[in-house]
């Protein structure tokens, strides 16, 4: 059972509570069967309406929900052996950004993610997974380390930002992404990378190059918070105005497949992976093994030139190359 | 060549006198000029235009721009109090560009160089799909013709109104900042003010030096974000190219007068055969 609601999902608390009370009874009289299955399938209709039909801020917030699996629940659930590791070997240890070796369907593999906490305590941990340079020095590490062992890197995206700090940027935020990308986009080992719940700008992209990026129906990716947005361009962030942003700045799994940003939509149960993460887990186990069986195949050489070709084509279709001068529209003006 | 002529009738009806951006000290422009923008009163580094960057950097008459034409269309439909298409068109009437970047090849001190120069007048120097496109072309062109890479940055980030696809520029021309890398071309950043957001944390940052003009300011998290997000005053001198060095992350603070004989030199040490 959720631990929050969103606004939006105020219908299910009624409802869920009831059905885990009916559950909690370890032997039904046949009339509590009937009425938790008519329960069960109602929650089920409801769910498949309100989550198919959801506006991008919901999906926004939806992405942020503390009931959505987090980086280290995906290790856990879809990975064994994992071997936690520390350290950029500079500075210290980001607690924002969690990775190391591991095992994913018999393949060893190295896994990097932005993590965010859950409890007060472990949020503040966490920084809220807001990195600072020194986690993604350490994930850089980790990088280097998975090209000079040939293992493949599972990445997974779930962050509101880089941090935006005193401290963060004395150590070089601006440098320690940058050089992420730079290392990423030329990595010679497969890199495929998972948006599982909140891409936030440069922060998310410093672990977000890779040759295949995957996105859950859920999950958001963008280049600035819908709130910050609406601070910039109209100096206020109020619920209208900052859903406003989120449908302006398309920043859905659908608009991102549109853009072709990504490759594909990861589908999530219907109520979402923050209501079903037990039937979340294997959807994207299944689209990661999908993508490295293919990736595989590739030599090495193939893999960065088509990851370079990739890349190079974000953007074509705002890229208008005019036979004549556009400069001349303002000639005559 | 009409929009050059553009560009002069527009210069020739600015005032006479220019305000310093610093101390607000009013200058003859004539005289700012020949102090290259610089304020005698207080230092400050004044934003320049493309036109006058050229100047005073490259070798006269060297410059030969590349994909001057390429522009932005709206991909996204954006639109908040104008549209974007609008916000496009006035930027491109008061710079006299299409973009917020020119890009080309020249040479400083007769070394050969490919070029990027932001244009903070446009759209705040904001790096869309066309300036991404552009600086990315020139630098496989500069992988091509084996040529360094000499970027002048001024800009607040990334293009809002081009969504994730702005952002997406990030990767695109980090990646062949990485490819030129690859092929030991050497790429100077000269940081001028501003140089943050993404592209600080992208070709801003990815220098094998990093040279900064005096007082820029540079960082990742523009100063009010750090502010409102830590609920104090940031120290004065926070994010300027001094502290940067302080810091480790520019290796020298070059004043304006000095940045052409700089580049000229640290090109020839990088470039010259060692027999």
């Amino acid at each position: 059972m959720p631990t929050t609601y969103l606004e939006f999902e105020k219908s299910f608390v009624e409802l869920d509570k009831r059905l885990e009370t009916l559950r909690q009874i370890t032997i039904h009289s046949e009339e509590e069967q009937t009425e938790c299955d008519a329960l069960e399938a109602q929650c089920r209709q409801q769910e498949a309406d309100l989550y198919s039909a959801l506006s991008p801020w919901q999906r926004v917030q939806l992405s942020r929900h503390t009931d959505r699996p987090y980086t280290l629940d995906y290790i856990e659930q879809l990975c064994s052996e994992f071997v936690e590791l520390h350290g950029d070997r500079v500075f210290g240890d980001d607690p924002a950004i969690v990775g190391g070796l591991a095992r994913f369907r018999g393949r060893p593999v190295v896994v990097v993610g932005h993590q965010r906490g859950r409890t007060t305590a472990e949020k503040v941990r966490r920084n809220f997974g807001m990195p600072r340079p020194e986690g993604y020095r350490k994930a850089l590490r980790l990088f280097h380390m998975a090209e000079r062992f040939r293992r493949p890197v599972l990445a997974f995206i779930d962050t509101q930002g880089a941090y935006p700090g005193i401290d963060a940027e004395e150590r070089g935020q601006a440098e320690a992404i940058a050089r992420n990308i730079r290392e990423m986009s030329r990595l010679r080992t497969p890199i495929i990378v998972v948006v599982i719940g909140e891409g936030g700008s440069g922060g998310a992209l410093a672990l977000g190059v890779g040759d295949r990026v995957l996105m859950q129906e859920n999950a958001c990716y963008s280049v600035i918070t819908p709130e910050g947005c609406a601070a910039i361009l109209y100096g206020e962030r109020t619920p209208e105005r900052v859903a406003w942003a989120a449908d302006a700045l398309k920043v859905t799994a659908t608009d991102l497949l549109a853009l072709q940003v990504i490759d594909a939509i990861i589908p999530e149960p219907p109520g979402g992976a923050h209501r079903h993460p037990e039937e979340t887990f294997p959807l994207v186990g299944e689209a990661i093994a999908q993508q490295l069986d293919a990736l595989l195949q590739l030599s090495t050489d193939e893999l960065l030139a088509q990851r370079y070709t990739k890349f190079r084509r974000m953007g074509e279709a705002v890229i208008v190359a005019p036979t004549e001068d556009p400069r001349a529209e303002i000639a005559s003006a | 060549m009409a929009a050059r002529e553009w560009r002069r009738v527009q210069e020739e009806s600015e005032n006479i006198w220019v305000k310093c951006s610093g101390c607000q000290e009013i200058l003859f422009r004539k005289d700012a000029e020949r102090r290259l923008f610089v304020c005698p009163k207080c230092n400050t580094h004044m934003r320049l235009t493309v036109d006058q960057r050229l100047l005073m950097i490259v070798d006269r008459g060297s410059f030969v721009e590349r994909d001057a034409v390429l522009s932005s269309a709206d991909a996204l439909g954006f639109r908040d109090r104008k549209p974007y298409t609008a916000r496009l068109a006035e930027a491109r009437g008061k710079t006299g560009r299409a973009e917020a970047v020119v890009c080309g090849v020249a040479t400083i001190l007769d070394q050969p160089v490919a070029l990027g120069i932001f244009d903070f007048a446009f759209l705040g120097g904001s790096m869309g799909s066309v300036v991404g496109e552009k600086l990315t072309r020139v630098v496989e062109h500069a992988i091509d013709a084996q040529l360094p890479v000499v970027f002048f940055a001024a800009s607040g980030g990334a293009r809002m109104q081009e969504g994730v696809l702005s952002l997406m520029q990030m990767a695109k021309v980090s990646m062949a900042l990485g490819r030129l890398r690859e092929v030991g071309l050497p790429y100077l950043c000269v940081m001028t003010d501003p140089t943050t957001g993404g592209v600080a944390a992208s070709l801003g940052m990815l220098g094998d030096i990093h040279i900064a003009e005096p007082q820029a300011l540079i960082g990742f998290a523009g100063p009010r974000v750090i502010e409102q997000t830590i609920r104090e005053k940031l120290p004065p001198g926070f994010q300027r190219a001094e502290f940067l060095v302080e810091h480790g992350m520019v290796d020298l603070v070059v004043e304006r007068k000095d940045l052409r004989r700089t580049l000229g030199q640290v090109l020839s040490l990088l470039r010259d055969s060692v027999q």
